[in-house]
């Protein structure tokens, strides 16, 4: 835009720019390094590159120590049943009070944005006796049934998506002799689909990142996930900050992978998910 | 912003209409009294207002039951034990009435917490000014490398946060940790502090943490909203002799007002609901403690559940007000159907 911008102005932008990147990359970079030193090398090289980027033993140490084999497929597990649910759930509310004009969809509405407004970490000390009344405390179905049904993220971005498909698709549909459910299964939900990616973006990194939830309903030592699990880990570790990091570096991995493979949806379903 | 389409009073009509102008012959089987379509694909012969009505009971049942379980139920649920001096085991409890409040506002050591809050809530701001001069920065399509330094800054978002506090312990460390033996290797080893010992910089550390995690996603929300500020109003008033600061000032800043609000909004939410960052770091040790760990220790740990549920309220109340508030304020007299 300022094609005239003096050459003071864009060093400084750049320096200013660099300076972010430093901060935002040295604690990323002080664990990567951590990760691959031996105990000794890590307490006497400082901030050094390791003598080997080939010494795996502090993530084996960790994998194994630190159950985070369990803790993976654990909150796999969770990811998966959430998010099938989520997206089946989100849709079929979304078409119901998306699509159709009836007495209590008003009220209904309401109880979403109301569910939407109420802080999921404030209501846990009731939500707890709730879950452990219906038999589910420490079972992997508590955080299953609480991050589907009681977070309403997916309702949200549904009913906002469903307003820009034009009716006249559900319409011609019916001249055409189609159900209802016709409709919602072979128009409403593939048109969704934009919005189904958004949804699967922003609830896998929250639900991979959630501690609140898996701690309080999940103590079982069988029952860690990934975020439970190198918390256990560090507690009684805490002397043996390479493998700590080993940890880290393991956690941070699959999200970061992804995050380079999707970055044009993650960026654009981070900015439609707070703006919605 | 207005979804405001007016709603047709029953679809049925509609279509019935629309086969008759398009001349689709109406069906025959007439069940219920009305012209109705036929549901041929699926072989199903129902009217569509059968349809609609099965349609909406099994589609809605499943989700309204899960959110009233597991969300309306214990927001109410949280206000009766608000009132009692239940334990939180076994269902006995008496009723104390508004007892837990009034221990609420007069136990410093309960409603002073917020203090620690506050750490969250100015490191928040800071955030926002920062992030946003980023975006401003990177909304300029001369830029060199902006996707790469876009893609590095936003970052931190994507790690796992339990991970990344974890990651913030080590570096903190007083002894091991990057940062004082980064202070060390550039000789400004006056610098060097026990970020995690010292009571008084131990809330700015934590609050650092959650800046470091958040700045790259405020940064990418404001550059998605820059984007959506025509480029012809930065080129007009080049032309009319506006610098950089007025443009800013004058274009930048009305355009993106809504999505400040927002984040401004959320940021006050998100402090008052701070609990990972100084429950992992160190248990709420130090003079750290935030109102939703205080809660939970409340609730788990001392056996004080009645009392917790009534500092929930509390929270609860504030979010709320907030919320309420900042609908007002931005949505000032437009109606919006769904607002979000």
């Amino acid at each position: 835009m300022d094609r005239l911008e003096p050459a003071w102005s864009k060093t400084l932008k750049y320096a200013i720019l660099l300076l972010a990147s430093f901060i935002v990359l040295f604690p990323i970079y002080s664990v990567l390094v951590g990760a691959f030193k031996t105990r000794e090398e890590y307490y006497a090289s400082g901030l050094a590159l390791p003598e080997s980027f080939l010494n795996f033993d502090n993530f084996a140490r960790v994998y194994e120590v630190g159950r985070l084999g369990l803790g993976f497929r654990n909150i796999l597990i969770i990811l998966a049943v959430v998010i099938t649910g989520n997206i089946l759930l989100g849709t079929m509310v979304a078409y119901a009070l998306g699509r159709f004009e009836f007495a209590l969809r008003r009220p209904i509405l309401n109880l979403y944005l109301f569910a939407q407004i109420v802080p999921l970490v404030t209501t846990q000390v009731a939500t707890f006796s709730v879950v452990r009344e219906l038999g589910l405390f420490n079972s992997i179905f508590a955080p299953m049934l609480l991050y589907t049904g009681a977070d309403v993220l997916q309702i949200v971005i549904y009913l906002q998506f469903i307003k820009n498909i034009p009716k006249d698709l559900d319409e011609s549909a019916m001249i055409e002799g189609a159900s209802l459910f016709r409709i919602y299964r072979s128009i409403i939900f593939p048109l969704l689909a934009p919005a189904t990616v958004t949804l699967v973006i922003l609830k896998t990194i929250s639900v991979y990142n959630d501690f609140y939830i898996p701690l309080l309903y999940m103590p079982g030592k069988d029952l860690k996930v990934v975020s439970t699990a190198i918390y256990a880990f560090v507690g009684p570790n805490a002397a043996q900050l390479n493998v700590i990091s080993a940890g880290i570096v393991l956690i941070f991995l699959p999200t970061v992978a992804l995050f380079l493979a999707l970055q044009r949806y993650i960026f654009a379903g981070v900015v439609s998910g707070a703006v919605k | 912003m207005h979804s405001g389409a007016v709603r047709r009073p029953a679809i049925i009509g509609r279509v019935s209409d629309a086969n008759i102008a398009a001349g689709v012959p109406i069906a025959q089987n007439t069940s219920g009294g009305r012209p109705g379509g036929t549901g041929g694909a699926t072989g199903l012969n129902l009217s569509y207002k059968t349809q609609k009505t099965v349609l909406l009971v099994g589609f809605l049942l499943v989700p309204l039951l899960l959110l009233t379980t597991f969300s309306l139920y214990p927001a109410a649920f949280l206000f009766y034990l608000s009132l009692t001096d239940w334990e939180g085991i076994g269902w006995e409890m008496g009723f104390v009435g508004l007892d837990n409040y009034r221990e609420i506002f007069t136990r410093p050591d309960i409603f002073g917490v917020f203090r620690n809050n506050a750490y969250y809530f100015v490191g928040g701001i800071i955030q926002i000014a920062i992030a946003l001069y980023l975006a401003v920065i990177l909304n300029n399509r001369l830029l060199k490398g902006r996707y790469v330094f876009r893609m590095l800054i936003f970052l931190p978002y994507v790690l796992h946060s339990v991970a990344t506090v974890i990651m913030f312990r080590n570096f903190y460390h007083t002894e091991y940790g990057a940062l004082n033996l980064l202070l060390e290797a550039v000789g400004l080893d006056a610098l060097k502090r026990a970020w995690l010992g010292d009571p008084v910089l131990v809330d700015f550390s934590l609050a650092f943490i959650s800046m470091w995690k958040y700045t790259g996603l405020n940064m990418v929300i404001f550059l998605g909203a820059l984007q959506s500020i025509p480029n012809d109003l930065y080129e007009a008033a080049t032309i009319d002799g506006a610098n950089g600061w007025q443009k800013f000032r004058f274009i930048t800043l009305p355009g993106i007002y809504g999505v400040v609000e927002l984040m401004l909004i959320l940021t006050l939410t998100g402090a008052l609901e701070v609990f990972d960052i100084p429950y992992i770091m160190m248990l709420g040790a130090n003079d750290t403690e935030t109102f939703v760990l205080k809660t939970v220790q409340m609730a788990f740990q001392y056996r004080k559940a009645g009392l917790a549920s009534a500092m929930a309220v509390v929270l609860l109340c504030i979010v709320i007000l907030v919320i309420w508030l900042q609908r007002r304020l931005l949505y000032r007299g437009e109606k919006r159907e769904w607002t979000v």
